[in-house]
């Protein structure tokens, strides 16, 4: 019974294989969009957490010596013996004929793999690197001005920094004259639970927190938000395929259905044998799906390891790694996706009554009941989505407004272009296109979840691509005033900023000091910045709100200028009092502050006295942009400054810049890919429709109109579609945006972003929605061209 | 005003092309009334869409008036269709879409000839006033019919070509619905050409013809 029965709904699928290939491709591209996107975001975070433990970024904690001086190396040694794990490096420079470079020693034995820059974390380290007369790592360029010094052996290695050199530990103590002695310990991650305190080991040590790039980390955690957020919208539009396609397949076996159920099959029974069937499907769907979200995640890979590239500095590798995990969350989400698009269709099987007459006007009526009940739950979700907005509060309070008006403009969507039809039939004069309008009213049942599948793919595109494109110009025009100053050095201690300033104030126009202390606010770190009294802050700076003569107030040290995040955080606004590390102030005004995490406030330079280690060695200088660069070498040569304690103003924007041509390359990519998909849900829509359009288009063949003229009011009725859908999209689109920028952000990073509109944008989306709704109905419109007469006379016969 | 010269047809099949129609000619009147009989799959649905211009022959002549059907493309066609000749089927003749009062100007519109007085006749005549505002498939079997004589008729075709207009109907609606049929064709003054399998029906034509495998007899 089981065996005839499965055999008995099988059938149904090789009589119509295209169902069944709709339905595959559907499930695998909903699995490939999502797993692809999931990939690109696994791989970039586990590449520049690597980076991040690098060890030209501070980000790790380090043990110094109290007093700034070498550390001893016996102490290095009494901290491993106690547990601790750290790692010893000597970081001097060393002079040769051909200038000098920052040479860096380390200990192959305990650093961690992965620890050091570019191709040197993949190099092995042999024993020419441990024992005399060791080697020193340098980059290709470096190593061509070093040629015929006396260093040790010279290795070349793409992605070392230039002027930096790395050797063996105990190589370049000898070299720096620094035999015995350590620069600094770096401290690394997984420390065991129990140690005994570093003040009992050796009291003339501290721990030195790491600043880390966190603030430009959570940059690319916005990015990544991007990502997922397109992820997930793409992998429900490849739903809605599937939906499709379940839902009709189930519709179209009704009756084997009810003859299985009179043949003695339990409704159960039934429902096992479907839902093993789905299950079958999704599984190979879901391998399809995985293999496809693999090419999709390498094609792009390389745009997004750029994009991270430039945002983080750090190297995200361009290959991808297969991990079992993945293969598993990609069958999951293939089979969780399959059971949501068959949960309806698999309820009303559950409830499918033995009897059932077969009455097409019944039917119909179900289909308006059915259209209220829509315009129901569309306007319950937009009111949930309202009340989340405005009662709600926290990251996934955000999500689900998103998720909520995401679902109720789907729903909307049938009733709204029923009626935008209606009224267009209203208005049409002439026969055929007042049949135009009312045969395309009729089409919209058979084609809405198609529809709803591009209304999602276009809201998605117009509210990530207004987010981007906004984030791109705030960005950069707060680059621009934030980033004032046209160079900014960083000393490498108190004793050479002295000497600093003084070379920078002959040779610029203004030399501004930013100088800066660790303190709390509410118990909770801050940064502190003093700045100093300068036309530069009073004419850039980016205030978004202040009570008048702010810098005054700042210089006098009379109020504190606080970032957003702070005040969002604490509720501050200008006015309000505030203590910040035990001073006692108020708030003279609030900056905007993107991509930083941190409570940041900045103080007079007089002010900042009151706090304790206070760093002076960072300063702003101010010079015609033309003499950048030949400033930049003078301080390289002179000081012997790493070229990451320079950072030019017009680099880092043009860095910015780049950064956001890659981000829009993926996004641009992410969209057409989903069009695609929901052109792809049309094309499979309007086949299906084909079948039973016949009877609908034969009569108006028969009374005069050309099998062509019907084929081309098949492609306009797509256009048609296609732009009432896209122009219904656009507020959706908007309020997305919307969402996304002045909800989710401010939720997850604290800064909103304001929102820009772009036209261009939408015109060109307008263009790829007509585009692909063209080609989708493009062999339809073909079908019925050719058309053989016979066929449609077949209507009108007895036997049909 | 209908001539039919020495006309052919052949459908491709699964054994081999069959001959449908052999060599069938024949020639109708102004205002001619003429029964088409013959047993099913004998070729009469056939010519019919031969001549309406439905479908084309592969040898022979048909000529309407001055147009000459089988030089047609299939734009001249579709004119055809629209403009001289109004056609029922046995089922199935209706635009799903379109209330039952604009499938029954349809036609007329199209052909751009809308005479909205003998609309309210007609609809009057069939029986259908209460009915203008439905949809098709709120109808049953006869009303639908009565809706299709409606539209072949509303433009005033030259020529009216039917295709067992009632043979899904029961008897008695049948001949209800074929007399108020015959009573509108007189009206308009145009020529009529319908299959049917009764020979009762055929009995009040003014012409009969009988086909027999593709060809006429008797
Ligand atoms: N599209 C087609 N392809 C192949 N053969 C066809 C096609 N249409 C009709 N035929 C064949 O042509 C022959 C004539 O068909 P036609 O429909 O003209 O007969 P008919 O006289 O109208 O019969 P009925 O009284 O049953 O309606 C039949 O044998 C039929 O099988
Ligand atoms: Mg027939």
């Amino acid at each position: 019974m089981m065996q005839a029965g499965l055999h008995a709904l099988l059938s149904h699928w090789w009589r119509r294989p295209f169902q069944l290939v709709t339905l595959l491709l559907g499930l695998a591209t909903a699995t490939a969009l999502w797993s692809g996107v999931q990939a690109i975001n696994t791989e970039a975070r586990a590449s520049y957490d690597r980076a991040a433990q690098a060890l030209g970024a501070e980000s790790r904690d380090r043990i110094v010596a109290r007093d700034g001086a070498a550390i001893n190396q016996d102490d290095f040694v009494a901290l491993r013996r106690a547990g601790w794990l750290v790692t010893p490096v000597v970081d001097g420079r060393v002079q040769t004929e051909n200038g000098s470079i920052r040479l860096l020693g380390v200990d192959p034995f305990t650093l961690p793999g992965g620890s050091l820059p570019g191709d040197l974390a993949d190099t092995a380290l042999d024993l020419s690197f441990l024992t005399p007369p060791g080697q020193v790592v340098v980059s290709p360029a470096t190593a061509d001005r070093l040629a015929g010094t006396d260093l040790p052996p010279i290795v070349r290695v793409e992605g070392v920094a230039p002027a930096m050199g790395y050797a063996d530990i105990g190589i370049a103590q000898d070299l720096l004259g620094l035999r015995g002695q350590l620069s600094y310990l770096l401290v690394l991650d997984d420390q065991p639970l129990t140690r005994p305190s570093l003040d009992t080991i050796a009291p003339d040590l501290r721990v030195r927190e790491g600043q880390g790039q966190a603030d430009l980390a959570r940059l690319t955690d916005s990015f990544h938000l991007n990502l997922t957020a397109f992820g997930l919208l793409s992998f429900a539009v490849g739903l809605f395929i599937v939906r499709g396609a379940v839902g009709l397949a189930f519709e179209q076996r009704r009756p084997v259905f009810r003859t299985l159920r009179a043949l003695g099959l339990s409704t159960r029974a039934l429902l096992g044998l479907l839902m093993a069937e789905l299950l079958v499907f999704a599984v190979v769907a879901g391998a399809l799906g995985i293999a496809l979200g693999y090419l999709i995640a390498t094609l792009l890979l390389p745009d997004v390891a750029a994009t991270l590239r430039g945002l983080y500095g750090a190297s995200v590798e361009g290959e991808l790694s297969i991990a079992p995990v993945w293969w598993l969350t990609g069958l999951g989400i293939s089979v969780l996706g399959t059971a949501i698009a068959a949960g309806s269709s698999l309820w009303q099987v559950a409830r499918l009554p033995l009897l059932a007459p077969a009455q097409p006007r019944a039917w119909a009526m179900a289909r308006e009941r059915s259209m209220r009940w829509q315009a129901v739950a569309a306007l319950a979700l937009a009111v949930l989505a309202a009340l989340t907005g405005w009662l709600g509060s926290g990251l996934v309070a955000g999500f689900a407004m998103l998720g909520a008006l995401l679902i109720a403009a789907a729903l909307a969507l049938p009733l709204i272009l029923h009626g935008a039809l209606r009224l267009g039939g209203r208005m049409a004069r002439g026969p055929v296109r007042e049949w135009f309008w009312a045969d395309t009213r009729q089409q919209l049942p058979g084609l809405s979840l198609a529809l709803m599948a591009l209304l999602l793919a276009l809201a998605t595109n117009i509210g990530v691509g207004t987010m981007v494109s906004s984030f791109r110009l705030t960005f950069t025009g707060w680059l621009d005033q934030r980033l004032a100053s046209e160079l900014y050095v960083t000393a490498e201690d108190e004793a050479q900023a002295g000497d600093l300033r003084a070379f920078l104030e002959e040779r610029s126009r203004a030399v501004l000091p930013i100088f800066s202390a660790e303190g709390e606010i509410g118990g909770l770190p801050t940064e502190i910045y003093g700045v100093a009294d300068h036309p530069t802050y009073r004419d850039n700076w980016p205030i978004l709100s202040a009570q008048p003569d702010v810098w005054d107030r700042v210089a006098e040290g009379d109020g504190v200028l606080i970032n957003e995040q702070l005040s969002y955080r604490d509720d501050l606004s200008p006015g309000d009092a505030i203590i910040v590390s035990g001073w006692q102030t108020e708030v003279a005004g609030i900056y905007s502050d993107y991509g930083n995490p941190l409570a940041q406030v900045l103080v007079g330079m007089d002010a900042l006295d009151r706090f304790e280690d206070v760093r002076r060695t960072e300063f702003g200088v101010r010079i015609d942009p033309s003499e950048t660069g030949a400033l930049t070498d003078a301080l390289i040569d002179t000081f012997g400054l790493s070229p990451d304690a320079i950072v030019d103003q017009a680099r880092l924007k043009q860095m910015s810049l780049s950064v956001f041509e890659r981000t829009f390359a993926v996004t641009g990519a992410l969209n057409v890919l989903t069009l695609a998909v929901a052109g792809f849900a049309i094309l499979t829509s309007l086949m299906t429709l084909a079948t039973m359009r016949l009877p609908q288009l034969a009569p108006v063949w028969a009374l005069g109109l050309t099998r062509g003229r019907l084929a081309r009011l098949e492609m306009w009725r797509a256009l048609l579609l296609a732009g009432l859908t896209m122009l219904l999209a656009l507020p959706v689109g908007l309020l997305l945006a919307w969402v996304l920028l002045a909800v989710i952000n401010v939720e997850a990073f604290g800064w909103r972003l304001p929102m820009h509109l772009f036209p261009g944008q939408w015109v060109l989306l307008m263009g790829l929605s007509l585009l692909a709704a063209l080609l989708a109905s493009l062999w339809p419109a073909r079908r019925i061209a050719r058309t053989p007469p016979a066929d449609m006379l077949k209507v009108f016969a007895n036997e049909r | 005003m209908l001539s039919v010269d020495t006309l052919s047809k052949t459908y491709p099949g699964e054994a081999g092309p069959t001959a449908v129609l052999k060599g069938v000619s024949f020639g109708l009147d102004d205002g001619d009334t003429m029964a088409l009989q013959g047993e099913s799959g004998s070729g009469k649905s056939t010519l019919l869409h031969l001549i309406g211009g439905l479908d084309r022959a592969d040898s022979g002549r048909i000529v309407i008036g001055e147009d000459e059907v089988t030089a047609l493309d299939d734009r001249g066609r579709a004119r055809l269709r629209r403009d001289s000749v109004g056609i029922v089927f046995q089922q199935f003749n209706l635009i799903p879409s379109l209330t039952v009062a604009d499938n029954l100007a349809f036609q007329a519109r199209l052909a751009g000839r809308r005479d909205t007085d003998w609309d309210a006749r007609l609809t009057e005549r069939l029986g259908l006033a209460d009915h203008g505002k439905k949809y098709p498939e709120q109808l049953s079997g006869g009303q639908q019919q009565r809706v299709a004589i409606g539209r072949a008729l509303a433009a005033k075709p030259r020529l009216v070509l039917a295709d067992e207009p009632t043979g899904n109907l029961d008897e008695d609606t049948g001949e209800r619905v074929l007399d108020l049929m015959l009573d509108l064709v007189r009206e308009t003054g145009a020529t009529l050409l319908m299959v049917t399998h009764s020979a009762q029906l055929a009995a009040r034509m003014n012409r009969r013809l009988y086909l027999e495998r593709g060809a006429l007899s008797g």
